[in-house]
This record gives structure tokens, C-alpha cells and sequence, in this order.
């Protein structure tokens, strides 16, 4: 089989970083965590012995699908207290989240958020750059200045991007479970997975031996994650009650996540229930009209 | 095809132009009074279908080029630009993508209908091999389609196919390096892959209209496959044809609007939520799922030059059919085994597809290369073969007989509107 593959040349060349780490597969795609454990030692394709992540109950599932602008707000808390230490998202402006359809914060409270920020300007009259508090229209500052900064302060893993990272995550569904997903409108494979990943730090099993600098994961592909265990149990004080748990925490951001990753999820929902309305009435008509002007055709 | 109203326009001005360029007359004759097979069932309403998807990929890809930019920095970026910034920007992107995907829905429909009923025989066969053009052209379009949002899957896909063809003898490298404009994959592809994925949706615009022509000529198959022998056998366009099409094609939107509002990401890869990044490989390097049978033969075989010439030449081998198959009965209705075979053939079809997903290792290469072979085998061998030694089941004498059933004659004349089936001429 290897003399097949490597008689393409692109699959020869791509073995060796192949090995590098990225992982997983799927029939609609790949799971593709690998950026972490790039430099990592694991095989590439020890995704195929993973748990399958449990399905949770998303509030932003099936066809009237909404955020709980709630559990945005306080996923929101935790990226902003906890993930965006490391990870950026790029693609995130402020004023998203006074945006309809995702957290909701009032213009007020969004701009409080962004002054806390301070992001670089210019060149200014001078010729220089300086820095100056974000406004709303800016996108979230990045931690570091570049990828290999990144790289350099996390043991050599690049954290990812949250901008689309909920969509750019899935496991392996498999046969038949995959055609009952389209009628299921099961499309939450990402957050799934990263909710699983954020409650999957156990234990190592008996006679795996985690690489130095990584952490042992079940859900993650290959198990040795260079992340580590990223938030604990009341680390993030919610104001409203909720249980301060992982397993609430991971619930919170990777919703939040989700909605960064796809803005107009609702909006979409929203606008194909009126679609299929429509089309499924003009369809009726269409039907009873068909079946009257071909009426005399069929009779003869 | 006699027996039909032409057009004779009544307005003066109508007139006056009508003597210079008969236009409206045209268009009448092609769509008004053109008679259609009066038991052409819903699997011909696929043809309009096809027309209506190349017309929402032609438009909603003209709006999304407005906010779109072919740069390897900047591309990424700028489809989620559209999906987060441009008014209704993520309709029209996923609009786009899922509509590649029912294009291609529709086309495989349409194609093994045309391979149930005959319908490339002669005289088709031109209509046939146009039809092939048109899926070859769709298959390069939608590829580089792909490869704009510069995903890792974009990248890799691309790295992947357009290596192929530097399996070719002498020209092969240098057939590569011109496909990139350069010695990788990078910024040059991506602007000539940008500007031809722009260029062949009017090329296919093109061969459509050579392919309605074409059937215009000839006039439509049907399921028995016997032609037309008198005004009885067929009907008008419109309404009979307009109105089925019409119901076939807003049925078919709510199929596509399944996909596009509740599960737009189901048939694309995560992978291409990524940023392409040259140094990173993807795990698995897998096609969209339209080219899936494609990529089964491609790995099959143990060369890859014989893969490659593998893959064309399953596509090549359809423009042969109305050669390879030796039947006299046009229609599969009436050929028992040839029904037989054709299902066979359409489950080695899907299985391929199956196989095109799964990694190219063990048991899936084994069945990869039986399917591959039965694939060939089916128009190469059992189709001759069958043409010789198959004995068909009697073919009515005409479609009006096959509707009405032998016993009520076929001969009643028609008393209904003057429109119905037409009795005159």
C-alpha cells in the first residue's frame, strides 16, 4: 500500500509532514487538530482509536436553532478571561458582539470592552505607529505579534484561531449515522468535539506514555495535546448563578465559539423555515395545477 | 414534428420585427409548441432542473466575485468576509457552494436516466456526446471552484490533482508547472484557477445551448423509447412540459433548501475552515463527494499513470456508448437484463464513491480495483455483449398504445380541449 501511495508523487512528498501531526478523518472531512501537536511525535492516524464525542444538547441545533444569548455572554467571560490568553480570533470585531443574533451586549457595554484593548494605529501625521484603545470597528488583538511567537510561548504549538474553529473540527460519523445526520440536521460535529476535548483530560491508560510537554487527552487525535488542561472548576466567577464547572464552562465557550464561527446561524434558521414555507406551498399549487391541465391528457 | 400551432404574430410591430429576426418565433417554437412525448415521467424534468442550477451558479457567483479577492493572503479571509459582513453574503456563499453540489445531484440523475432509457442511441448520439462535454467542463469548473476560499483543502486538492498530470511522459512536468504558473502551488494558481472558474460557466452556458439545439433536432427520448408516430404521441410544451418541469424544479429547490439553511457544511470538509498552509498536510486528502468514483479508480490502480489514464478514461468511455451498446431496443424498460445490469452498475457507481472516502489502504484497494473493473467491464463487454444475446420484451407500437394499454386501442379520438394531445394535422 505505501508503494501505491508513494507512487503519487504528492502523497511521497506530504508523508513526512503527514507525520508532523495532522490527524483524523471523516467521510465529509478530516479532524484536524494537528496544528497543536505539530513537532509531536504522535502517529498520524491514531484518530481511528478515538471515542467518538457524545452528542450534547446544543441550544443552536436543528431547524429553529437559537443562541441562549445568555450562555453567549458567559462564554464570552470565558474566552475573554481564559482562551484568548493564547488563542486569537481574528476574525471577531467588537461590534459583533452587540450584534443581533449572538451575545446581544448593548453598544455601551461593547465598547467598554473594546477601550480594555489597546491596538496599534497609524502612521500617524509624524510617520509613526502608535497605539491607541480599540473601537468597536476594530477586530480582537491577537495575543502574540505572529505565528511563531505563538509557537515559541506554547512549546512549540500554534494555538488555533477561534474565528472558525467550531466549524473547522468533526470526527468520523461513519456508516449509516452519516445519511440519518442529513434528516437529523445533525451538523454540531465541532462543537461536539470541543466539548468533548475541554472534558477529556483523564488520566493516561495503563502503558501510554505521554510525550514530554504534552498532556494526555481522549478525545484529542493521537491523545498527547500540547494544550494543557486549560480551565478548572470556579476559575471564572459568573455573576448570574450558574455552575462554575468545567463541564458549564466547556459548555459556554464552545458555544460561543460556535457562534464566532458562524454569525448568521440564526438568521439562516430564521429565513429557511420562511423559505421552505413558501416552497412547499408553491409546490402544492404547482401539484394541483399539473394535475388539472394534464387531466384531459390522461384521460385520453 | 408537424401537427403543432406555429407562430403567427398579430401585432404590426411584432410582425415588422418577426420578418427581420425571428426571435419570439423561435423561442415559441422551442418552448410553446415544441411537442414533448406525452409520457415523459418526472426523471425528465432533471434537464430543466439543470438549466435553472446553472443560472442560480452563474448569478449568485457574479454577486459573490464583487466581494471576493484572489490573493493567497487575502482570500480566506475574504469569503468570511462575505459570510460575516456582506448583506446576506452567507446566503450566497452557501447558495454557491451547496449549488455545486446539486448541479452535480441533478447531473447524475439526468445522466443515468439517459442511460436507463437509451437515450444516447441514434439518432442522440450527438446530443449524447454534448451532454458528455458539458459534465467534463462541470468537473473542471467545480474543481477550481474549490480551490478559490484557499482552504486546506482548496490547497491540498489542488496540489493533489494537478500533480496528475505530471504522470504524462515528457510533457508531464511542464504541463504541471504552466497548470500552477510557477513550481507549487500559490498565488498564480489561485488567479488563472479564479479566472477560468469565471470563464467555463459560460462555456457550459454554451454547449447547453448546442445541447437544446440538438435535442430540439431530434426531439426528446422517452421512456419507451419509441418515437413519436402521430400528433397523438406527444404534446405541447407548454403547458403539459412547463408545468410538470415547474413542479419537478420547486420540488427540487426544497431539497436544495434542506441543505442550504439547515446543514449548508454537510457535504464540504472542515478541513476547509482552515487557512491553507503549505507546510501542512491534511491527513486525508479527500475530493468533493461528486468526484469520489473518480478518486477510487485513481487509487486503484498501482501506477499512476495507468491511474490517471484510468480516470479519464472513465469518463471518456461514456462518449463511446451509443457505439458500444449493440441493442436494437432503445429503452431499458423492455431489455430485462440490461435492467439488471444497469442497477448493478449504479451500485458500482456508488460504491466507488464509498471507496473514494475511505483511505487507500487493504481491503479498500482490493474492492477498489473489482469495482473499477466492473465499472469498464459494464460498457466494454456486457453492453455489446448483451445487444447480441439479451432478448427483449415486445415494445409497443407506440407511446399513445404503452399509456392508454392495448385494450382501450390506442385509437380514441380525443374530445378534450383543442390543446390536449393534438389530433389535428
Amino acid at each position: 500500500m505505501n508503494k501505491l501511495i508513494s507512487s503519487l508523487s504528492i502523497f511521497s512528498f506530504s508523508r513526512a509532514s503527514l507525520r508532523r501531526g495532522l490527524i483524523g478523518a471523516a467521510v465529509t472531512g478530516a479532524v484536524l487538530a494537528g496544528n497543536v501537536l505539530a513537532g509531536g511525535p504522535a502517529p498520524a492516524l491514531a484518530a481511528e482509536g478515538a471515542p467518538k464525542p457524545h452528542r450534547e444538547n446544543w441550544s443552536f441545533a436543528g431547524p429553529f436553532g437559537k443562541f441562549d444569548q445568555a450562555q453567549l455572554q458567559r462564554g464570552f467571560q470565558v474566552f475573554k478571561e481564559v482562551c484568548a490568553s493564547c488563542h486569537s480570533a481574528h476574525l471577531l470585531a467588537f461590534r459583533n458582539l452587540a450584534q443581533p443574533g449572538g451575545p446581544h451586549f448593548s453598544e455601551e457595554q461593547a465598547k467598554v470592552v473594546a477601550e480594555g484593548y489597546q491596538v496599534q494605529d497609524g502612521p500617524n501625521d509624524a510617520g509613526d505607529m502608535f497605539d491607541r484603545p480599540a473601537r468597536l470597528s476594530d477586530r480582537w488583538p491577537s495575543p502574540f505579534p505572529n505565528e511563531q511567537a505563538a509557537r515559541a510561548s506554547n512549546g512549540g504549538a500554534y494555538p488555533p484561531d477561534f474565528s472558525t474553529l467550531a466549524k473547522a473540527r468533526t470526527y468520523e460519523v461513519g456508516f449509516p449515522g452519516f445519511l440519518i445526520d442529513i434528516f437529523t440536521q445533525y451538523q454540531e460535529q465541532g462543537p461536539d468535539y470541543i466539548h468533548a476535548l475541554l472534558n477529556g483530560y483523564v488520566e493516561p491508560p495503563e502503558g501510554f506514555t505521554v510525550p514530554e510537554g504534552a498532556h494526555y487527552n481522549a478525545f484529542f487525535p493521537g491523545h498527547a495535546i500540547k494544550m494543557p488542561q486549560p480551565i478548572s472548576d470556579d476559575q471564572v466567577t459568573y455573576t448570574d448563578g450558574t455552575p462554575q464547572t468545567v463541564d458549564q464552562y466547556s459548555r459556554d465557550v464552545t458555544a460561543f465559539m460556535m457562534w464566532v464561527a458562524e454569525p448568521h446561524l440564526e438568521a439562516r434558521k430564521r429565513l429557511g423555515f420562511q423559505v421552505m414555507i413558501f416552497l412547499i406551498v408553491f409546490a402544492g399549487l404547482l401539484y394541483f395545477t399539473k394535475k388539472k391541465v394534464w387531466k384531459a391528457v390522461h384521460d385520453h | 414534428m408537424s401537427g403543432h400551432a406555429t407562430f403567427e404574430p398579430k401585432n404590426p410591430a411584432l410582425k415588422w420585427f418577426e420578418s427581420r429576426l425571428p426571435l419570439v418565433g423561435l423561442i415559441h417554437s422551442s418552448f410553446i409548441a415544441y411537442p414533448t412525448p406525452r409520457n415523459l415521467n418526472y426523471w425528465w424534468t432533471f434537464g430543466g432542473i439543470l438549466s435553472l442550477m446553472l443560472a442560480c451558479q452563474i448569478l449568485s457567483g457574479v454577486v459573490l466575485v464583487m466581494h471576493y479577492t484572489p490573493h493567497v493572503t487575502l482570500a480566506f479571509d475574504s469569503v468570511e468576509h462575505i459570510m460575516r459582513d456582506v448583506s446576506y453574503g452567507w446566503l450566497l456563499r452557501y447558495i454557491h457552494a451547496n449549488g455545486a453540489s446539486m448541479f452535480f445531484i441533478a447531473v447524475y440523475i439526468h445522466m443515468f436516466r439517459g442511460l436507463y432509457y437509451g437515450s444516447y442511441k441514434a439518432p442522440r448520439e450527438v446530443l449524447w456526446i454534448l451532454g458528455c462535454i458539458i459534465y467534463l467542463l462541470m468537473m473542471a469548473t467545480a474543481f477550481m471552484g474549490y480551490v478559490l476560499p484557499w482552504g486546506q483543502m482548496s490547497f491540498w486538492g489542488a496540489t493533489v490533482i494537478t500533480n496528475l498530470f505530471s504522470a504524462f511522459p515528457v510533457v508531464g512536468p511542464t504541463i504541471v508547472e504552466w497548470l500552477w504558473g510557477g513550481f507549487a502551488v500559490d498565488n498564480p494558481t489561485l488567479n488563472r484557477f479564479f479566472s477560468l472558474h469565471y470563464l467555463l460557466p459560460f462555456m457550459i452556458a454554451g454547449v447547453v445551448v448546442l445541447h437544446i439545439w440538438a435535442l430540439h433536432v431530434v426531439g426528446q427520448n422517452n421512456p419507451t423509447g419509441v418515437e413519436p408516430k402521430s400528433p397523438k404521441d406527444t404534446v405541447a410544451f407548454t403547458p403539459y412540459a412547463t408545468i410538470k418541469d415547474a413542479f419537478g424544479m420547486v420540488c427540487f429547490l426544497i431539497f436544495f433548501a434542506w441543505f442550504l439553511f439547515y446543514i449548508p457544511n454537510y457535504l464540504g470538509h472542515a478541513d476547509n475552515y482552515i487557512p491553507a498552509n503549505p507546510l501542512v498536510t491534511p491527513a486525508h486528502i479527500v475530493p468533493e463527494w461528486y468526484y469520489l468514483p473518480f478518486y477510487a479508480m485513481l487509487r486503484a490502480i498501482p501506477s499512476k499513470l495507468g491511474g490517471v489514464l484510468t480516470m479519464f478514461s472513465a469518463i471518456i468511455v461514456l462518449f463511446f456508448v451509443p457505439w458500444l451498446d449493440t441493442s436494437k431496443v432503445r429503452s431499458g424498460v423492455y431489455r430485462p437484463l440490461f435492467k439488471q445490469f444497469f442497477w448493478i452498475w449504479v451500485a458500482v457507481c456508488i460504491g466507488l464513491g464509498w471507496l473514494g472516502s475511505k483511505p487507500a489502504e487493504g481491503g479498500y484497494i482490493v474492492a477498489g480495483r473489482i469495482l473499477t473493473f466492473w465499472y469498464f467491464a459494464h460498457f466494454l463487454i456486457i453492453l455489446p455483449l448483451l445487444g447480441l444475446f439479451e432478448k427483449p420484451k415486445a415494445v409497443p407500437a407506440s407511446i399513445t398504445e404503452a399509456v392508454l394499454g392495448k385494450s382501450k386501442g390506442g385509437g380514441v379520438p380525443v374530445a378534450a380541449g383543442a390543446s390536449a394531445p393534438q389530433t389535428k394535422g
